[in-house]
């Protein structure tokens, strides 16, 4: 069996770069610390290509890929059973998983080089990034789930840090906060769900987890509470983790208010890496939910379901750049979540499984692609909203070829890498649950005509007038471009049912035509709608607009998610529960220690008259009381 | 001469040698000195227990030593540490250390001012050695008294108020835990023979339950008015607010700790059975205090009281921890205690060298800071992320710990005050990152803050102890939990197997 021990290194190097910048940033040139930056990733890299040859292509013992153990330390001994670990586990998941993250990572970095320069926070910038790559490496090497959890709170603070770059301006510091306590509650179900399971099987390990013969599949108990067992419960908690990580409804207000962050950020953390986190969660306890707690997998199918078909249809109405691609992301996520949701365990029944890290794979390349064509947008024309754009093919000619193969590819045509992906994830809902399927029939037709709502209006449409001429990204910025383009067209090619399986067995798969061929007509129609309504100027879009008024209203303000959010907190948190509290405090429980210390100092000014030094008062008394007394003596005895 | 009566010996030669100091320079210099002698000898001390603990010394005390004072009431001065005095002792430490810089600039009355501050660190040490019931009692007032006088002095705002009203109500708890420990004494020795103070000979013993339920709650709220117990937590917002810097620190860092200390170290301890009975009035009071101290924070404006209630939240996961009665929520208790102690020191100390700068401590008067003095405002965040329990930073180690041990109580009544107590974790993320957006980012709302100074060496010494600290624990807790643990072992088996009373 060959050594993988070194792939903790692959985390380690971001974290030394991290604290080298961080702490020496400020004196040295911003373009050094960008490339210490840079090439600790590409070493990264490196070593996970090294790894993911090895490991899928190396030869392996007996049939189908095995989970190794590469490295493990105890760090925390936290009862007799429970110890918390640190380590790198092997397993199909989180090797595909490694590639995905240093590819994309390098490519953020090699782009920020061009794209963030001659800001001031050049070097904390870059020391963030490998602040977030070693988290969600770290997280995705997880040996047990205790330690996915430190990992998975230390992206959430990457990502907080990242957002609030642009610290001084009151939205992005906004945004920040609400991305971070948005999925802070969501880990509080996550945490309760790892007290739970980790009660229930005493063992933190995913291996032991996840065993066929472990505690948790082989004695799933019964029901506990609601007509749910423990263990389907615990899932559930953990699954609102990972749904608010992953932005899905109605946890993800915070993703559309992330994008105030630098755009390579948007596409490393908020389109490729940390928001696909929920489903990497789900995909490795996924034997557990499969064979432990069926009930618990159809609430990640529903909810994945709910959030695309939601999702898309914001993306329509939505003007930002980023926002649409933001609800798409989430709307993609929701075809990941859905298709673990409708999977079964091995073999072809595991086709779900398989079809969601597929797409995890190929949505990484496209909509990091996305984001960063965006950003070359954003940087040639200072502005995020498409009614300012138009026209632009003619002064990005290799952003539009790039951004163009990237919306073809979201769009499910063959033979790019999406459709193939894509088409798995509704095979696999198909035979499970045809409500599912055909939201996500809808859901494809509704994504082809977004992005290509989106790339007319950027491209093509009106003839926009811009105070300077709009100019190429330098080569730094295309040439991760170029790769990821590459990537998209490709990557669909990859043998995914023979790599990565519910089992580690590889399966026979077949095209069913029969499913592809409508969901690639449907996407034609939506990529037509679009063509017709915004390649040119047209009162088309106004008149529909206007003729669904009411869904087009509530799609453009979201639903008003963010409304009852800010209800919830601003009305309920902070006026009806924090600040009444903070009178109760002032006015009840110290009142009543004031009154105390009040009662006692009248009291005691009262009583001091007793004794106060003056021998004729003294004498009163005393004369007073002694004729009382001689008074009941002599007349009442 | 034994290692832990030094503990008591250096803060008085230190006192003696700033009396003799001229100016300020040469007294802070001398205060540095002692107090940095001191941190030495508890690292010393970690070392030394570390590998007594190797050679496989299985004492429950180690460093043991006995002297009678007062023959006639049977009092002795009996010194000894296990894992978790050793590991309280390193907090206080640390904390009186970086104290000392962070009131480098102490100019009325200095020479005063660091005599009352040592005596005060005096105390804490001598509570954390002893384990005679009335010498432990003897160091308690010894750390609380002198606090009346630094807030009374050196104090700000409304000081003679709040130094009183905090004097009166720790006084009130001195006289809980005086009725508690006479009652102990009078009860050491139910099978005839000289009663006596001993901690360890009276934990042998089993007092009478009868006696227990009338004791128990004297001790526990005696000592849990230290740990800002709900409702007898209203001092510490007060307190802290007028009091100085230095003596913030100290005093949420590590005074507060006594009260924890004492609950689990006497109250508990000493009288199990009575604690299982009653325990569940308390955990309802400690949860409400965690969550109550954390709602209570964020709709505040001053830092120092944000900070006081966030302490209230903090310290109140300890006793919740404490109530809780097995050995992984008790190892959590004492880290967060650690932790809190830590994390809050730096948070005053921050505070002190903010409102030393801007002449506010109002959030919303402030804004933009981190651009302005960078270094305070990443400090200021690295605090905030501790408070808030990132992992890597101590405040997630000891949270865990408390939670998976709370959570390992099986009755619906634990279940569900763990998970309000849980709750807190978002609570606490939604204050902390109020202040920070509120105070360090944004635009920059007060134009004479442009040419603000950043961090002075001192200041930076300060500071930087105390993050060190806060990291390497977060970082690496197994030997802290493991030292802890082992100590803990006699305590647990103690409390084990008796039943709770509970509301359900």
């Amino acid at each position: 069996m060959t050594d993988y021990s070194y792939t903790i290194l692959i985390p380690l190097v971001p974290l030394a770069v991290f604290l080298f910048i961080g702490l020496t940033g400020h004196k040295m040139k911003p373009i050094v610390s960008g490339l210490i930056g840079t090439a600790g990733l590409a070493f990264g890299a490196i070593l996970a290509y090294i790894t993911a040859i090895s490991y899928f292509w190396g030869g392996h013992e007996g049939a189908g890929y095995a989970s190794i153990k590469a490295f493990e330390i105890p760090w925390l001994h936290v009862t007799k059973n429970l110890t918390i670990s640190l380590g790198s586990l092997i397993d199909p998941i989180s090797v595909m998983m490694l590639v995905v993250i240093t590819t994309v990572s390098l490519m953020v970095h090699i782009y920020s080089l061009g794209y963030m320069k001659g800001e001031k926070g050049f070097h904390r910038f870059f020391a963030f990034l490998s602040l977030f790559s070693f988290s969600m490496l770290g997280l995705v090497l997880a040996t047990n789930i205790f330690q996915m959890y430190i990992f998975w709170e230390l992206v959430g603070v990457s990502s907080f840090l990242l957002i609030g770059f642009y610290y001084e301006k009151p939205s992005a510091v906004a945004a920040s906060k609400k991305a971070f306590i948005v999925t802070r509650f969501a880990d509080l179900g996550f945490l309760i769900g790892i007290l739970m399971l980790s009660f229930n099987t005493q063992t933190f390990d995913f291996q032991t987890l996840v065993s066929q013969t472990g505690p948790a599949i082989s004695q799933p108990g019964g029901a506990a509470f609601m007509g749910l067992s423990v263990l389907t419960w615990s899932l559930i908690f953990i699954f609102m983790g990972g749904a608010g990580k992953s932005a899905m409804f109605p946890l993800h207000i915070w993703l559309p208010d992330a994008m105030e962050g630098p755009t390579p950020v948007s596409a490393l953390i908020h389109a490729a890496t940390m928001v696909v986190a929920g489903v990497y969660l789900v995909a490795r306890l996924f034997p557990v939910y499969a064979l432990g707690a069926p009930d618990a997998l159809t609430v990640v199918a529903w909810v994945g379901g709910i959030s695309s078909l939601f999702a898309a249809v914001i993306a329509c109405t939505q003007t930002d750049i980023k926002r649409v691609l933001a609800y798409s992301t989430m709307s993609q996520i929701g075809y990941m979540m859905l298709a673990l949701g409708v999977s079964g365990y091995g073999g072809h029944d595991g086709l779900g499984f398989m079809a969601a890290n597929f797409h995890l794979f190929t949505h990484a390349m496209f909509k990091a692609l996305l984001f960063l064509g965006a950003g070359a947008v954003i940087h040639a024309v200072h502005n995020n909203d498409m009614s300012g754009m138009g026209g632009l093919r003619k002064y990005l000619p290799w952003t539009h070829a790039t951004f163009l193969i990237a919306c073809i590819t979201i769009a499910g045509i063959p033979p790019l890498s999406g459709f193939f992906s894509k088409d798995e994830i509704l095979v696999a809902a198909f035979h499970h649950n045809p409500v599912l399927f055909y939201i996500e029939y809808a859901v494809a037709g509704l994504t082809a005509f977004y992005m290509f709502r989106l790339y007319y209006s950027i491209f093509w449409g009106k003839e926009t007038h811009y105070h300077h001429t709009p100019h190429e990204a330098p080569l730094v910025m295309i040439i991760p471009l170029l790769i990821l383009a590459f990537g998209s067209i490709f990557a669909g090619f990859l043998p995914f049912e023979e790599l990565v399986t519910s089992d580690g067995l590889p399966f026979e798969l077949h095209t069913e035509w029969a499913i592809a061929i409508p969901s690639v007509l449907i996407a034609l129609v939506g990529i037509t709608v679009a063509t017709i309504m915004y390649r040119k100027v047209t009162a088309i879009p106004d008149k529909i607009a206007g003729s669904v008024s009411h869904l087009y209203k509530w799609s453009y303000h979201k639903f008003y998610m963010d409304e009852v959010y800010l209800f919830v907190t601003k009305k309920i948190i902070f006026r009806f529960i924090s600040r009444p509290i903070a009178w109760f405090d002032r006015h009840v429980v110290d009142g009543t220690m004031n009154g105390i210390a009040g009662v006692t100092q009248f009291a005691s000014f009262n009583i001091r008259n007793l004794q106060s030094g003056k021998v004729q008062q003294y004498a009163y008394v005393f004369i007073t009381g002694a004729l009382v007394l001689v008074f009941i003596f002599v007349f009442l005895w | 001469m034994n290692i832990l009566s030094l503990f008591v010996l250096v803060p008085v030669l230190t006192i003696v040698a700033i009396v003799f100091t001229k100016n300020m320079k040469q007294t802070r210099l001398v205060s540095a000195i002692g107090m940095g002698i001191q941190l030495v000898l508890a690292a010393v001390l970690i070392f030394m227990y570390l590998s007594e603990r190797n050679a496989g010394n299985t004492a429950t005390m180690l460093f043991m030593y006995d002297a009678v004072w007062f023959p006639t009431l049977n009092i002795h001065y009996t010194i000894g540490v296990d894992g978790i005095s050793v590991a309280m002792i390193g907090l206080t430490a640390i904390v009186v250390f970086a104290g000392v810089f962070a009131s480098w600039m102490v100019e009325y009355l200095s020479r005063e001012f660091f005599i009352s501050l040592i005596l005060l660190s005096s105390g804490v040490f001598g509570f954390f050695i002893s384990l005679d019931l009335f010498t432990m009692f003897l160091f308690y007032e010894i750390a609380v008294i002198p606090m009346y006088l630094l807030i009374g002095i050196w104090g700000s705002g409304p000081k003679e108020y709040s130094a009183m009203k905090l004097t009166l109500m720790l006084m009130a708890g001195s006289a809980l835990i005086m009725v508690g420990l006479l009652g102990i004494y009078f009860n050491s020795a139910p099978d005839g023979g000289p009663l006596n103070w001993n901690l360890m000979d009276i934990s042998k013993i089993t007092i009478p339950i009868e006696m227990q339920r009338f004791l128990f709650p004297f001790t526990f709220i005696g000592f849990g008015i230290l740990g800002a117990l709900f409702p007898f937590h209203t001092w510490s917002p007060d307190g802290h607010a007028s009091a100085p810097t230095a003596v913030s620190m100290l005093h949420a860092g590590v005074l507060m700790k006594l009260g924890g200390y004492g609950a689990f170290r006497v109250a508990i301890f000493l009288m199990p059975e009575a604690a299982h009975e009653q325990a569940w009035i308390f955990i309802i009071l400690t949860a409400i205090s965690v969550v109550y101290g954390a709602f209570g924070a964020i709709w505040q404006k001053d830092l120092k009281y944000i900070n006081a209630y966030s302490s209230v939240s903090h310290c109140g996961l300890v006793l919740f921890a404490v109530l809780m009665m097995n050995e992984t929520a008790l190892n959590g208790a004492i880290i967060q205690m650690i932790s809190h102690g830590l994390m809050t020191a730096l948070f005053f100390a921050l505070i002190g060298m903010i409102y030393g700068r801007t002449h506010t401590r109002m959030v919303n008067e402030m804004g933009g800071l981190m651009k302005i003095i960078p270094f305070l405002g990443v400090a200021w965040v690295i605090g905030g992320l501790a408070s808030l329990g990132l992992p890597g930073l101590s405040g997630f180690v000891a949270e865990m710990t408390v939670f998976i041990g709370a959570f390992q109580h099986t009755d619906v009544f634990h279940r569900v005050v763990t998970i309000l107590a849980a709750s807190s974790i978002v609570v606490t993320a939604v204050y902390i990152l109020r202040v920070v957006g509120m105070l360090l980012f944004g635009p920059i709302k007060n134009e004479h803050f442009l040419h603000l100074e950043d961090a002075k060496w001192y200041e930076r010494f300060s500071t930087i102890t105390l993050i060190v600290s806060i990291a390497a624990i977060g970082l690496a807790p197994l030997w802290l939990s493991d030292m802890i643990g082992f100590s803990l072992g006699p305590i647990v088996q103690k409390l084990t197997g008796l039943p709770f009373a509970s509301l359900f």
